[in-house]
């Protein structure tokens, strides 16, 4: 079926749509550029900003052009004096509550409010009045909550409440008083947060953002006492460069690792090293488990935020959970063992920083399980927006940096491992190394295309070494909880379970550049930083975990084998039943 | 269950017995005893009073006397009203402890108690509600059985035609020509907006859904306003027939009824109806032996205004804040778990069931050329006769306020009246002429709303009448659109500042820019007319507002913080009184001299001026 | 289902949210008919049964805390011994209702919404109780006193006082 054409016109101009598409969407075909602040795509479609107001002839009252749908014959006006008088009265409302500190936000330059509002050439504040004042919330280890610069767009509440489906915040009280809020007005430390961090993603403010913790790295690089160890996670290397206005999915690996050297980090390794080492374990954690058929279906738990999920809201199914730490847990163990004894580095002044394009890491890496000897295995977890802010900092720009390789001797690592940081990849990774193992055999059919794309959720039954394994992949918290339900009321038989919190995986993950809700209804950033680890992945020369050689090296000079007593100690965990709230 | 023969039979049988309370001539050895059980009367003692009665009646022995709890009279300013049939006595502001010797003068002697009876307009005695003038210019129809029947007995609804318009509708009416009946009525939504109900039907008639539904908005949040709640509490039967044929007609088989919580009286007189209803058959499957089949319950609002728009009330339904929902689509084809949906008000259903049995013909004769029939207005503040009026649409406000309602107490001047409440407007003395309807009121800047009539004197603050109003639009807000939740805060603080002497010229200007822009800009109805009673207000008042804004003065003295107290040095015998009254020491003088007040310390509470005896202090 | 620790952590299971929960079925469509009902018991809406309300509809705490607070009905807080609800509908507000809650405010040294310290008195602002015939209005745990001054609320007041003393 033809999808049918519609002509309408907008300021004057002739403009073909879709049927069913919004005339704001229609308008920006035309480049009509109509201000938004609510609107996200497919999250927030509902039109309580009134920023996107327009006149469309024969209708009473104003249009909501994020959601009124074009049609035939439309005759629509985005700038007439009656629509931009009070566009501009509501943006000056929702100014008039907002705490204007831009030069010392964090969101500056990258702030929807501050461009809409450069957009309508603000020059002052018309309305001022009582302004309402909440305590920031900076108690969680991954997430504040600044209320002062909440512009109430209900987006971080669509996407908690209908993407992630944990509904953590909601709008509390009404009128002039309404607020997001938890259950009565909690940190996000105390309740259901799993700290994936999507809300900060679509927060189109400083009202939200990561618990910055890199002045602790800028101590640490200043100390000539202290080895500071970077290791960078697989997803971080194609987010990175946005931060520097490069294309969206530009992989940066190579400028990274300089602009990672010009910090001044005494090494600077690569955490896909360490998911070699979580295929290796899990692999063959799941082949016992698929031999053994004990508590299947495995459940991989490299995504923190998932695991926290989990451990709310399904404590019973914990043991399904495979036991592998997640890649930079796993290689921080490492470093301060195998790695500090080997350069003979007293490992209490090593300090290992991960970069991850994760906020849920930053809670992970205080988890009491995850140290050995007193220590935590990481010390210290920044996103990929710190590390960009730390090279701003520093002078660096990385768009302009010379390429540079990780350094020896672990900083060797497969596309296996690169594609960790996609929906489906760890699954790949894994299969990858099952089949091999499961049939001792170098197998050339790698790809594994059923558990690509960006698909929620991702069933397949997969051939390996002539055994049926029912698998299936699913990203966001919303997807995973269908799947817990399935696994948990008994009518799934799945073997083989992938779960990232957020949608799309690490890539759409919650420390990762901040993308607009226009670019992102211009431009399909998921799969955009998908293709570009799909495409290291491709250009590797090494593609199977098992087949790293530095991992090789390590298990025979160090681990022993894959879940032996070594690896158990150092490269798996446990888990615990959470309480979802702490009230009173 | 009851078959259609039992019901025709308890009709017949029930309106021979009830004959006495609409025929002063009826044909009885009884009497009955109706004693107020409104919201009204009902807070001031009116079931003691009943109670009294009855153990009264008991200990006398007297056996042809019934007392029935019935619902509002409407004269609420007069309560707690008793009147006596077939006789018509009508009294007013009964104590318990009368109950006594209405028995023994009226029922036993019978004589009229003559200190009992109401003063009518000019202290005029008057003997019965007929004779009253409050009740003379009003038409009953959505009120038709209020006061008349006993609102917890089915059959005394069925008496008086009660479900026979369910009746007719059901065996000889197919659901096109219910909808076109309604339509060719005139009748319009009485909510507020005044949408035509018959297109609202035709809508949700005509939408795709495998499954309809009906709803009534019982949620009446408009301050001041309690036609709804009366017809609730009087006539819950009418309610629940009119859905039933609103259901019939739309293809609907579930119904709800959204009512406040804070209306204690009315949802419980509505289980009860709903209770009885279903008993007789009248709810539930194949009703009338017919296949359709309609189930109704109760929603109970939790105190949010919001929750009268009519989206918003069906988020609430659905157990959600009653956050309004962006239009189209509209309930009729999205509504209550976004299956059609036909929403209408009390008041509106109240007018259905006659519709039906009298015909659109005789409804559309009534009112004026746009809006037919009747509206029912709760009328109060500065008027004598505060209550329940039921007038034909294009009676004026001056009839109303004066000739229904008696005019203005204490011999004070009429300065506005306003309709519409928080959504509505103020209408000046030179508009007391005007018919109303839905057009006129519109016209001159205000709006019919849900009904409430709320009339001022002169000694009543336009400034300050606007702030309550903004008051309370601010705290009902849902906050869902900028508009609404910020400007409806700062249109309240510009006008606090004006009402404190902080407000310039310039502050009005902005006040009509925001008021006009909230207007245009809001998702619902709430932001869309809260800025009315500002506008009507600048517009008819404009100079209080300029006074406010440049002279600093109030000529009400309502605005406290723009009062002066001063002291009239003629009057002033240097007693000292009011010095030693004065909670804060602002008032300066020594011995026998004339006192002053500080102004800079004075906090205005008034005590000197009730401590003076020379009454020199204003 | 209700598994929750009173106060007093004596471990007992709510009987009237038992009752309340066999009643209706486990959707949140019924969110607010529970609330009402839990509110008409207990006078408000403690945690416990939030959290049990939470299990009971699967639903997460902050929405059923989003319902709570849109609706002035329902309140996080006990009310005092005496609530005392100053009608400020438009008919009371025109005869000085606004008055009277000053007066209150002042006597009390509470805000609207609020409850004294000692828990035995709280204020609650109200819109029309539909007594307007005998505006202004304020109510004493319902209890309807018409026709309403200053004086008269003193009067009403100093007699609390005494009763609860």
């Amino acid at each position: 079926m033809s999808e049918e054409i519609v002509t309408l016109t907008i300021d004057g101009i002739e403009v073909k749509a879709k049927k069913g598409t919004t005339i704001l969407e229609a308008a920006r075909t035309a480049g009509i550029d109509i201000p938004t602040l609510c609107f996200l795509k497919e999250i927030n479609e509902v039109g309580e900003c009134r920023m996107c107001i327009v006149e469309v002839e024969g209708m009473r009252g104003f249009a909501t052009s994020c959601i009124q749908k074009v049609a035939d014959g439309m005759i629509v006006h985005t700038n007439t004096p009656a629509v931009v008088d009070a566009r501009k009265v509501v943006l000056d409302l929702i100014l008039s509550n907002h705490k204007i500190d831009c030069l010392k936000c964090v969101r500056s330059g990258n702030c929807e409010l501050q461009k809409v509002s450069k957009q309508m050439n603000v020059q002052d504040i018309e309305f001022t009045g009582e302004m309402k004042h909440h305590e920031i919330d900076d108690l969680s280890p991954s997430i504040v909550r600044d209320f002062d610069k909440c512009i109430l767009c209900g987006r971080c509440v669509a996407t908690c409440k209908k993407v992630q489906e944990i509904g953590a915040i909601e709008r509390s009280n009404r009128g002039f008083e309404t607020c997001i809020s938890t259950v009565d007005g909690k940190s996000l430390n105390d309740v259901n947060c799993t700290f994936c961090g999507q809300c900060i993603m679509n927060c189109p403010t400083g009202a939200l953002h990561e618990k910055e913790t890199i002045d602790e790295v800028w101590e640490k690089l200043r100390d000539p006492e202290t080895t500071v160890i970077v290791q960078t996670a697989p997803a971080v290397r194609a987010s990175l460069g946005e931060e520097f206005d490069m294309p969206i999915g530009t992989n940066v690996e190579g400028k990274m690792v300089t602009g990672l050297k010009r910090l001044g980090f005494d090494k600077v390794f690569d955490t896909n090293t360490g998911a070699d080492f979580t295929i290796m374990e899990e692999a063959n954690e799941f082949i016992k488990r698929f031999k053994e058929n004990d508590t299947l279906p495995m459940i991989t738990s490299c995504c923190p935020g998932w695991v926290k999920f989990a451990e709310m809201n399904y404590p019973e199914l914990l043991p399904h959970l495979s036991s592998c730490k997640s890649p930079h847990e796993m290689f921080g163990a490492l470093l301060k063992t195998y790695y500090a004894e080997k350069e003979n580095i007293d490992p209490k002044k090593m300090y290992v920083v991960s970069v991850m394009p994760c906020i849920a890491k930053k809670f992970e890496q205080q988890r009491d399980e995850l140290s050995n000897d007193g220590m935590q295995d990481v010390d210290n977890v920044i996103t990929t927006r710190e590390l960009a802010r730390m090279m701003k900092q520093a002078n660096i720009d990385l768009a302009k940096l010379p390429e540079d390789k990780f350094d020896d001797p672990m900083g060797e690592a497969t596309g296996a491992a690169a594609i960790f940081g996609t929906t489906g990849g760890v699954m790949e990774a894994a299969l990858r190394t099952a089949q091999d193992v499961l049939t001792g055999k170098d197998l050339q059919e790698i790809d594994f295309e059923s558990v690509r794309g960006k698909k929620g959720i991702k069933r397949a039954t997969v051939e390996v070494a002539g055994k049926t394994i029912k698998i299936v992949v699913a990203s966001g918290l919303g997807n995973a909880r269908k799947i817990m339900e399935e696994i948990k009321s008994g009518e799934a038989d799945y073997q083989f379970v992938e779960i990232m919190a957020c949608p799309g995986g690490c890539i759409m993950g919650g420390g990762q550049s901040i993308k607009s809700a226009k670019t992102r209804l211009e431009y399909d950033v998921r799969k955009l930083r998908a293709d570009c680890l799909y495409s290291i992945d491709e250009k590797s020369t090494i593609r199977k975990s098992h087949e790293n050689p530095v991992l090789k090296k390590i298990y025979k000079d160090y681990l022993g084998e894959p879940l032996g007593d070594k690896a158990h100690h150092l490269l798996h965990t446990n888990y615990n039943k959470r309480e979802k709230y702490k009230l009173d | 269950m009851k078959t259609l023969e039992e019901l025709h039979k308890i009709r017949e049988d029930k309106r021979k017995e009830l004959d006495l309370r609409v025929n002063t001539k009826a044909d009885t050895q009884e009497k009955h005893i109706l004693v107020c059980h409104g919201t009204g009367c009902t807070s001031s003692k009116s079931p003691e009073i009943v109670e009294n009665f009855r153990k009264i009646l008991k200990e006398k022995n007297i056996e042809n006397v019934r007392v029935i709890k019935t619902g509002c009279f409407g004269l609420c300013a007069k309560g707690p009203i008793v009147i006596i049939r077939p006789e018509d006595t009508f009294y007013a502001m009964v104590t318990p402890d009368d109950c006594e010797e209405i028995i023994n003068t009226h029922i036993i002697e019978g004589k009229t108690v003559e200190r009992l009876l109401c003063k009518d307009i000019g202290n005029k005695v008057v003997n019965s509600l007929d004779e009253l003038s409050f009740y003379k210019k009003q038409k009953r129809i959505a009120l038709k059985n209020c006061g008349v029947i006993n609102p917890e007995d089915i059959d005394e609804y069925i008496a008086f035609d009660g479900y026979l318009a369910l009746e007719k509708v059901l065996k000889e009416m197919t659901p096109d020509e219910v909808v076109k009946e309604v339509s060719d009525s005139g009748l319009r939504g009485r909510g507020g907006a005044g949408f035509p109900t018959g297109k609202k039907w035709e809508f949700t008639k005509v939408a795709q859904g495998d499954k309809k539904y009906v709803a009534c908005n019982a949620d009446e949040g408009d301050p001041g306003a309690f036609m709804d709640r009366s017809i609730l509490e009087g006539d819950p039967h009418a309610i629940i027939e009119a859905m039933a044929i609103a259901a019939y007609a739309v293809g609907a088989d579930e119904g709800y009824i959204y009512v406040r919580a804070e209306y204690p009286i009315a949802v419980q007189r509505l289980r009860i109806a709903i209770k009885q209803a279903e008993e007789y058959g009248i709810l539930g499957k194949n009703i009338f032996g017919t296949d359709f089949n309609f189930d109704l319950s109760i929603r109970l609002g939790a105190g949010a205004f919001v929750c009268g728009e009519e989206t918003a009330l069906l988020e609430s339904v659905e157990g959600r804040r009653g956050q309004p929902r962006i239009k189209p689509p509209f309930p009729a084809n999205a509504g209550l778990w976004q299956k059609p949906t036909l929403i209408n008000n009390v008041e509106t259903y109240a007018n259905i069931a006659q519709i039906i049995l009298k015909g659109a013909e005789w409804y559309s004769s009534i009112g004026t050329e746009t809006s037919k029939g009747t509206k029912v207005f709760a009328l109060g503040g500065n008027v004598n006769n505060i209550g329940l009026v039921e007038v034909p649409m294009g009676t004026t406000l001056r009839e109303i306020i004066f000739d229904i309602g008696g005019g203005i107490p204490g011999g004070r001047e009429f300065k506005a009246a306003q309709t519409g409440g928080p959504s509505g407007g103020c209408i000046p003395a030179k508009y007391l002429d005007t018919p109303i309807d839905y057009e006129s009121l519109k016209e001159i800047g205000s709006m019919m709303g849900s009904g409430g009539l709320i009339v001022m004197d002169d000694t009543k603050c336009m400034v300050s009448l606007s702030k309550f109003y903004l008051d309370f639009t601010v705290s009902e807000s849902c906050g869902k659109c900028t508009p609404c939740r910020f400007g409806t805060k700062r249109m309240h603080e510009i006008l606090t500042n004006l009402c404190e002497g902080k407000g310039t010229l310039e502050d009005i200007d902005k006040l009509e820019k925001l008021a006009h822009n909230i207007i245009k800009s809001s998702i619902c109805g709430l932001g869309q007319t809260a800025p009315n009673p500002v506008l009507s207000s600048l517009k008819y008042f404009r100079d209080e507002f300029e006074e406010h804004a440049v002279d600093k003065k109030c000529r009400t003295q309502e605005c406290k913080a723009l009062a002066k107290i001063t002291i009239d040095p003629e009057k002033c015998k240097g007693c000292g009184l009011c010095q030693k009254s004065c909670p804060v020491a602002a008032i300066k003088g020594e011995g026998r001299d004339k006192r002053e007040i500080d102004q800079s310390i004075c906090i205005k509470c008034g005590t000197c001026i009730k401590s003076c005896p020379f009454k020199a202090i204003s | 289902m209700s598994e929750n620790k009173c106060k007093c952590g004596c471990n007992k299971k709510d009987e009237f949210l038992e009752k309340v929960f066999s009643e209706y079925k486990p959707i949140k469509d019924n969110l607010i008919q529970i609330l009402n009902e839990v509110q008409d018991h207990y006078g408000y809406i403690p945690v416990h049964a939030q959290t049990a309300i939470s299990e009971f509809l699967n639903m997460p705490m902050a929405e059923i805390y989003g319902v709570i607070t849109f609706y002035s009905r329902f309140t996080l807080k006990p009310k005092g011994k005496y609530n005392i609800a100053v009608c400020l509908g438009t008919a009371c507000f025109v005869k000085g209702s606004q008055k009277i809650m000053d007066r209150l405010k002042e006597k009390l040294g509470i805000e609207a919404g609020e409850t004294t310290p000692d828990g035995k008195f709280s204020i609650e602002e109200t819109r029309c109780v539909g007594a307007c015939g005998l505006a202004p209005v304020f109510t004493v745990n319902g209890e309807v006193y018409g026709k309403a001054t200053v004086q008269k609320l003193d009067q009403v007041l100093d007699k609390l006082k005494e009763k609860v003393d």
